[in-house]
């Protein structure tokens, strides 16, 4: 198997990995980060949603060996003040999507700190909640930094 | 004291005589309105570990040496299996076991439609397994399907006989009426399509079985695998900590479980068997499509005489039929109604329970049939529901009905109206629009709860129950803490996992709550007496003066004041051990859920565009536990109900039975860009005749309505009857050519 280096939440690895692996395998079979999620494996749903150099992307569907720049995950935004917006504002019910919701949003705030609903819609649709979260999605990246 | 009875008990609408022992719950119930702990919003006891990604799912486990297995599914609606080989599978490079039809519950050589499950195989990785399946040589028969409900019931290709109801004379009644409507209305097949797929991984250690599973109903996965493999229940144990949304088409095992058992044991290796999303979108359950032929006459005062229903219910190969005509039965107060439902045996893929089955697609016949009522009558048809008002359920009283209350609340809602119509132009007419909501959601026993108090003064609930995403963790804390008279951030709950708790019901009905929650207090209240013993003793004063308030044991007169965890220091390893269980329903009530939604929308007349700008969920369920996550729950069923009503529909080829829709593109779910305002009220009446706690359940009720308000919203902006879920730009333009044919020969006239 090639050689793949990648640098993930800051830390160097070097693995060996498959050449069609994908991002998402990758981060979950290698490295342990269960934190993404694989929800329908075919980018349509934004559960697996990195950033890769800050902007976000759908893990599934790239391929590791094509990664180029740092990978964030959400294990790499653990103390992000986004994580404490969304629990006080309930946006999450089972959860599944909830990792690639914060990792969007955490990309969306990066870039306009004081989104508007409208900017917070466009950016975040994408991200599929089955359980229907999203008012409260909305509300927690509204008053992120409250 | 136990106590053994002969009684209904319900879930998802189904209604069983069951003998059951219940224990009596003597506790009071506790006032209305907000207390220390329950009524008082709560953040989520496991939000930070699924927010951080640090919850474990099924789909994150994984154990040394885990196999992984792929399925091999039916290409033919109906077929059977002549002969199949899977020797050239095995062969393959990273294959260590394959089973074919009979080998594993759930693969069988009957394949009753596309995606049927058929044989597995496991191997080192997915890919490897998948790879495995092309090479299984397989010789089907081909079988003839049917794919036409209608057909099906014409030919009587049925399961069971058909539904019968009648009460008071029917045909008189419409006979002798001022005015009578009636149509016909089709909902479509939608699916669950939960983040997390169905799956499980399962791993032999000596003769017994570990189940980590997506499931709502742990316990019951527990007693259908050893029944199937033939186990001691105690021997297999089931572990679903956290779920990834289920919806009611995770109520049982399921054949990926059986694979993933049966291949672990023939393998040696631990097993994962995991439905891909597009296996999900096949053969993982759906809401069966219906077709419901509808009569509703009344006075010309607006008392409704009859109400009529005939049902199709197109089930698929599998599933069970649920009471379509459930809503048309209870939802008002009508002396004459008769329905008849069939259902249709189809090569499609089975049926399973989709919040509120049944209810969902007859409220949404019902509901747009009242309002072409009211047009008919012209009479308000907030006033026309008001004056149909049911005060029992045909002569059985209901545990509690605060529908009334629902509809003051909605007045405000109902009033904007005016302004909404006025808001619209030559292209966008816009309009309100309303429906009730009438389920089920009361619970029932057995259910069972153990707690335990450590010298830290601290509370654990422990039980066998299962949080689906729906907030369970944190309302059982609520009533825990309440009860026993701590802190919330002091009582953990422990669920999710058969060997370490008593049995708990599924989590599916509505039922979590209602059935779990006054079990938890018994075993609070339980827990709390022992402490309250045990300080009368140390204190030398009568138990019945103590009491835990804020977490200190305190008297009576104030004398005495303790922190919990001060006084329990003196037990060292000695635990206070509680138990409860749920008590039984009340005899002779209906217990049942209410509601109502006042919707506003908008239609592009050009091109059938519709737009839900705004949703009004007014619910009565009783006790609320925790408004917060209540509030989550209805923007939640809301949500999943637009999508519903304008967006989604699992489409199958008419000719060969294959599923189109397989991808989350092709099958639209709402997306944060879809959501409308949505304003939630409760009632929040505590049922003074259901259990100590008076709660009822919530999971259900908020999607029940919300078509149906959809289109009398749709109704008032533009004159326009739609009569088929969903409400697609073909469905919506249609139904205003018909309104404006309708128009010019009323023009005539």
């Amino acid at each position: 198997m090639p050689e793949l280096r990648l640098t993930v939440n800051g830390g160097e690895h070097v693995l060996d990995a498959p050449v069609g692996a994908s991002l998402a395998e990758v981060l979950r079979e290698q490295l342990g980060l269960t934190g993404t999620k694989i929800a329908c494996n075919e980018g349509h749903c934004g559960a697996c949603t990195v950033q890769l150099d800050g902007v976000p992307v759908l893990s599934c569907i790239t391929l590791a060996h094509a990664v180029e720049g740092a990978v964030t995950t959400i294990e790499g935004l653990r103390e992000h003040p986004l994580i404490e917006a969304f629990i006080r504002a309930d946006a999450v019910q089972c959860g599944f999507c909830t990792p690639g919701q914060v990792v969007s949003a955490a990309a969306l705030v990066a870039a306009a700190p004081e989104p508007s609903a409208e900017q917070i819609r466009h950016a975040m649709a994408g991200n599929i909640c089955r359980c229907g979260t999203y008012p409260k999605i909305e509300e927690a990246i509204l008053h992120w930094r409250d | 004291m136990a106590r053994l009875i002969r009684t209904e008990k319900e879930v998802e609408g189904n209604f069983e005589e069951v003998w059951l022992v219940v224990e009596e719950d003597p506790l009071q119930q506790w006032p209305a309105g907000p207390l220390d702990v329950v009524g008082r919003p709560a953040v989520r006891k496991d939000a930070r570990e699924r927010v951080r990604g640090e919850a474990r799912y099924t789909a994150d486990i994984q154990l040394p040496g885990m196999l992984h297995a792929a399925v091999l599914r039916s290409p033919h609606a109906h077929a059977r299996v002549r002969s199949i080989d899977l020797a050239p599978a095995l062969a393959l490079p990273g294959v260590h076991g394959a089973v074919g039809p009979g080998e594993a519950p759930g693969l069988e050589r009957e394949a009753g439609y596309v995606g049927a499950p058929v044989a597995a195989v496991a191997a080192e990785t997915f890919g490897q397994a998948r790879a495995a399946l092309a090479s299984i040589r397989i010789e089907w028969e081909q079988l003839e399907a049917v794919l036409d409900p209608e057909q099906a019931v014409e030919r009587v290709a049925v399961h069971g006989e058909a539904e019968r109801y009648e009460r008071g004379d029917f045909d008189r009644a419409v006979a002798e009426a001022d005015v009578v409507v009636d149509g016909t209305y089709r909902t479509q097949v939608v699916l669950h399509n939960s983040m997390e797929t169905h799956q499980s991984v399962c791993e032999w250690v000596g003769d017994r079985l570990d189940v980590h599973t997506s499931t709502q109903y742990v316990w019951g996965v527990r007693n259908e695998v050893a029944r199937e493999l033939g186990l001691s229940p105690d021997r297999v144990r089931v572990a679903c900590e956290y779920m990834g949304g289920g919806f009611g088409s995770k109520n049982s095992a399921g054949e990926y479980t059986f694979v993933a058992a049966v291949l672990a044991r023939a393998t040696g290796r631990p097993v994962r068997c995991a439905l891909t999303r597009r296996e999900e979108n096949v053969a993982a359950g759906n809401r069966n499509a219906t077709i419901q032929r509808l009569t509703a006459a009344a006075r010309s005062d607006g008392t409704i005489v009859a109400l009529g229903g005939e049902y199709v219910n197109a089930l698929g190969w599998g599933g069970w039929s649920a009471s379509t005509e459930g809503p048309l039965k209870m939802l008002y107060a009508c002396d004459n109604v008769r329905t008849v439902r069939h259902t249709a045996k189809i090569n499609t893929p089975p049926m399973k329970a989709f919040r509120a089955p049944g209810f969902v697609e007859g409220t949404f016949g019902l509901e747009c049939l009242i309002d072409r009522l009211a047009a008919a009558l012209d009479i308000d048809p907030l006033e026309l529901r008001r004056k149909n008002y049911a005060s029992s359920n045909d002569g059985t009283p209901f545990s509690s009905k605060n529908l009334r209350q629902c509809y003051e609340r909605a007045e405000k809602h109902w009033e904007r109206r005016h302004d909404v119509r006025a808001r619209s132009d030559a292209r966008w007419k816009r309009g309100v629009g309303m429906a009730s909501q009438i389920w089920y959601g009361g619970g029932g026993p057995p259910s069972y709860a153990w707690t335990r108090v450590g010298s830290d003064g601290r509370l654990a609930v422990v039980t066998a129950m299962q949080d689906i995403g729906t907030g369970t963790r944190t309302a059982m804390a609520q009533i825990a803490a309440e009860e026993f008279g701590i802190a919330l951030d002091r009582v953990e709950v422990m669920l999710g996992d058969t060997s370490r708790g008593p049995f708990a019901t599924l989590s599916a009905g509505s039922s979590t709550t209602p059935s779990m929650g006054p079990a938890v207090r018994a075993a609070a209240a339980d827990a709390k007496r022992q402490v309250l013993e045990i300080a009368a003793q140390r204190y030398d004063l009568e138990e019945r003066v103590l009491d835990i308030r804020g977490g200190r044991i305190e008297s009576a007169d104030g004398n005495l004041s303790v922190a919990v965890e001060e006084f329990l220091d003196l037990l060292g390893n000695v635990q206070i051990l509680g138990k409860g269980a749920r008590g039984p329903n009340p005899t002779g009530m209906s217990v049942l859920t209410f509601g109502v939604h006042v919707v506003e929308a908008a239609v592009d007349v050009e091109t059938g565009e519709v737009d839900v700008e705004r949703v009004a969920a007014i619910h009565d369920v009783g006790r609320i536990v925790n408004p917060l996550g209540a509030e989550s729950q209805v923007e939640g069923g809301v949500i999943q109900g637009i999508g519903h009503t304008l967006s989604e529909a699992r489409l199958m080829d008419a000719e060969t039975g294959r599923i189109l829709t397989t991808t989350l593109d092709a099958y639209r779910m709402p997306t944060i860009a879809d959501v409308p305002e949505i304003v939630c009220e409760f009632v929040d009446e505590p049922d003074q005749h259901l259990t100590s706690l008076g709660s009822k359940g919530l999971g259900e009720p908020p999607i029940v309505p919300i078509a149906a308000a959809i289109a009398n919203a749709i109704r008032d902006a533009t004159g326009a009857d739609v009569h088929e879920l969903p409400i697609s730009r073909e469905e919506m333009l249609r139904a205003l050519r018909e309104a404006r044919e309708r128009e010019r020969i009323s023009g005539i006239r």
